[in-house]
């Protein structure tokens, strides 16, 4: 009688190999969010206020305009005939049209924040130009400080984002592709216990966790001097709460799907209001006040706001419990209503 | 033996066995009872109902009528026990194609309180060389016999497999036969489906023949052979279509049926050297010409075409 190996070391075995000997998924869980970072860090970098791009429709008065507006250091106007000038708004490649007149006309989508921008220093300059004196002095002083840039901003929220994929799509594509298979079928007739199943899923997530929760921090702290103010253990109750809310979630959509196809749908249906929704790459105070309630009871939100809390502010965990509670609800609840309806074969 | 031994129950009791998908009845109060230590065929055409029948003794499904008993257990009672001592291959089931074959068998190891060394088995199905091997370097037969390693691995004591060596070759089929006599040689009990009937006449010590849900005909598959009455076949096919009665066939010497289908004809027949010369002289004096002639052994083929009209490859 030979020893007999432990069936959660080597159901969690399983997942691990099996998601190691796939070099694309090793990609698209370690090396894309970095690269996304990457590139957002550089394109977002801070710098010196950009000059405005703005174009002066051809008309009387239209060169004088464009001259007056060009001499301040803050502002690039040319003069470009109707048809082009309105191209060019419209391409995005100047953010206001200015039309020369009794009245100087501005043109500009109110929706564009770069145009609203322009909008402000174009006014400003004219109005200096034309005599306008300010009466009160001010003094700019730039906040390039860690903490406060966009990179610190966007950090936690690609560490979320993440921990929402590789916990969606880990657990729920692992589960649909052995159901898929019949293997699951095969398990099922073996005295395999089902919460072993199940629990090996969580455990190979929290093992792939540390790993890229690690190398994205590690990552933004060496490239671009992102804090990490929080104490750790705070952080790893933040990340593994959110891990498990994401792979209940995972859980659920892959329940009763038999198909890579159905799950694949399902999946980007749960994610992709998140993306947008959840405060990844731009506040979600953007959105109106009344769906504000909503977007902060999506599990991505919380885990958002509870990362950017305990990692940029150094919250306590008593300061973003609320947070967690509120993920581990989604935890219970998901994996409760999974195994309800959970499909074996 | 010094002490008498009591009577084993049966490996596999089943009693008005009743399962419907829908309106169609895939087991229609099917009785079966398996011997331990018997190697038993399921042998039949697709829908059959032979998958339907070993997934209920399987507890995979659940029948919706009748009285199940493996191994003298209840898989309302027993699942767990029934599922530590029984060895199960599926007829669909791809296994993991990043495993090795050796962390395979480990995994399915770790499910079972007792069972055998991982290596042993490999040596048994002929996979130590490939022990490192991914699952997906493997060829049909390899994965097959891997499957068949993953049931063994708990010493069951009853092997459930399901059409174990449909689309391999000849030689990794008779490699699998192997290994399956093997099995049966230890003293364990086997049950497996077939529509290869070289499969179920080589390997199995009875056969039941399966069709519509039902068992029509039970026995060892001599016993199944000699049921036709002869033991041989003549097939032959007339070239342009003149009909020859029946009746005039049946009257040739050693001649124990006859059947006509598509302008094929079949006789089945004690001595095929009496009953040729026979038909072709009967032939003869009717004016019909010959397309044809053959002469086999009679085979469970010949069984099942007899008792239902058809082929079993037909379905």
């Amino acid at each position: 009688m030979a020893d007999r190996p432990n069936p959660v070391v080597q159901l969690t075995l399983w997942r691990l190999r099996e998601f190691l000997r796939e070099p694309e998924a090793l990609f698209w869980v370690f090396a894309f969010p970095i690269v996304l970072a990457f590139a957002l860090g550089i394109a977002f970098k801070s710098r010196a206020p950009r000059t405005v791009q703005v174009g002066v429709v051809a008309g009387p008065g239209a060169e004088e305009l464009a001259r007056t507006l060009d001499a301040s250091p803050q502002v690039a106007a040319r003069v470009y005939p109707p048809g082009e000038a309105h191209n060019r708004l419209r391409n995005g490649r100047v953010a206001l049209l200015a039309v020369a007149g009794q009245h100087v006309v501005f043109e500009y989508d109110s929706m564009r924040q770069e145009s609203v921008v322009a909008r402000l220093v174009v006014n400003n300059v004219l109005q200096e130009a034309s005599g306008r004196r300010d009466v009160r002095a001010i003094r700019d002083q730039r906040v390039t400080e860690p903490g406060a840039r966009y990179i610190d901003f966007l950090l936690p929220g690609l560490l979320g984002m993440n921990i929402m994929g590789t916990g969606m799509w880990g657990v729920g594509f692992g589960i649909v592709k052995t159901r898929n298979q019949k293997l699951l079928k095969r398990l099922l007739a073996s005295p395999m216990k089902r919460r072993h199943y199940l629990l090996s899923q969580m455990l190979a997530r929290l093992v792939f966790l540390g790993l890229e929760v690690g190398s994205l921090l590690l990552f933004g702290h060496l490239m671009f001097d992102v804090p990490v103010r929080g104490a750790f253990l705070t952080i790893t109750i933040v990340v593994v709460i959110g891990a498990l809310s994401f792979a209940g979630l995972g859980l659920l959509v892959a329940s009763r799907t038999k198909t890579i196809e159905g799950v694949s749908g399902l999946m980007n249906l749960v994610m992709v209001p998140m993306w947008i929704g959840s405060g990844v790459f731009f506040s979600y105070a953007n959105f109106p006040a009344s769906v504000q309630p909503l977007l902060k009871a999506l599990p991505l939100t919380q885990l958002n706001d509870a990362l950017r809390g305990v990692l940029i502010d150094g919250a306590s965990l008593a300061h973003v419990s609320p947070l967690v509670a509120g993920m581990t609800a989604w935890t219970v609840v998901t994996f409760r209503v999974a195994l309800k309806i959970f499909r074996w074969q | 033996m010094a002490e008498p031994l009591p009577i084993p129950p049966a490996a596999v009791v089943c009693r008005d066995l009743v399962k419907r998908y829908g309106d169609v009845l895939a087991v229609d109060r099917l009785d079966l009872e398996i011997q331990q230590g018997e190697c038993f065929g399921l042998l039949g055409p697709n829908g059959a109902g032979k998958t339907t029948t070993i997934e209920i003794l399987q507890g995979l499904l659940a029948p919706d009528a009748g009285d199940v008993r493996v191994l003298g257990l209840d898989w309302r009672h027993d699942a767990d026990e029934l599922r530590q001592r029984m060895g199960s291959q599926l007829q669909e089931t791809k296994l993991a194609e990043k495993l090795t074959v050796h962390e395979t068998l480990t995994l399915f190891r770790s499910f079972y309180r007792r069972g055998t060394a991982v290596e042993s088995v490999l040596e048994t199905v002929q996979l130590s060389e490939k022990r490192n091997a991914w699952v997906s370097k493997l060829s049909g037969g390899q994965r097959q016999r891997l499957a068949v390693a993953c049931a063994l691995v708990c010493q069951p004591d009853i092997l459930f497999l399901d059409e174990p060596t449909t689309g391999l070759d000849p030689q990794s089929r008779r490699q699998l036969w192997d290994v399956i006599r093997r099995f049966g040689a230890g003293g364990g009990t086997t049950l497996l489906t077939t529509h290869h009937m070289e499969e179920a006449e080589r390997l199995c010590d009875r056969v039941a023949v399966m069709d519509r849900g039902r068992i029509i005909a039970l026995g060892t598959p001599r016993q199944l052979i000699a049921s036709l009455g002869a033991e041989h076949v003549v097939e032959f096919a007339l070239a342009d279509g003149v009909p020859v009665d029946d009746a005039a066939l049946r009257a040739l010497p050693g001649v124990a049926a006859v059947h006509a289908a598509d302008g094929h004809i079949r006789l089945t027949v004690a001595r095929v050297h009496e009953t040729v010369p026979a038909l072709l002289q009967t032939l003869g004096e009717r004016g019909a010409g010959l397309a044809g002639l053959t002469t086999h052994d009679a085979t469970l083929e010949d069984v099942f075409l007899s008792l239902t009209g058809r082929h079993l490859r037909d379905g």
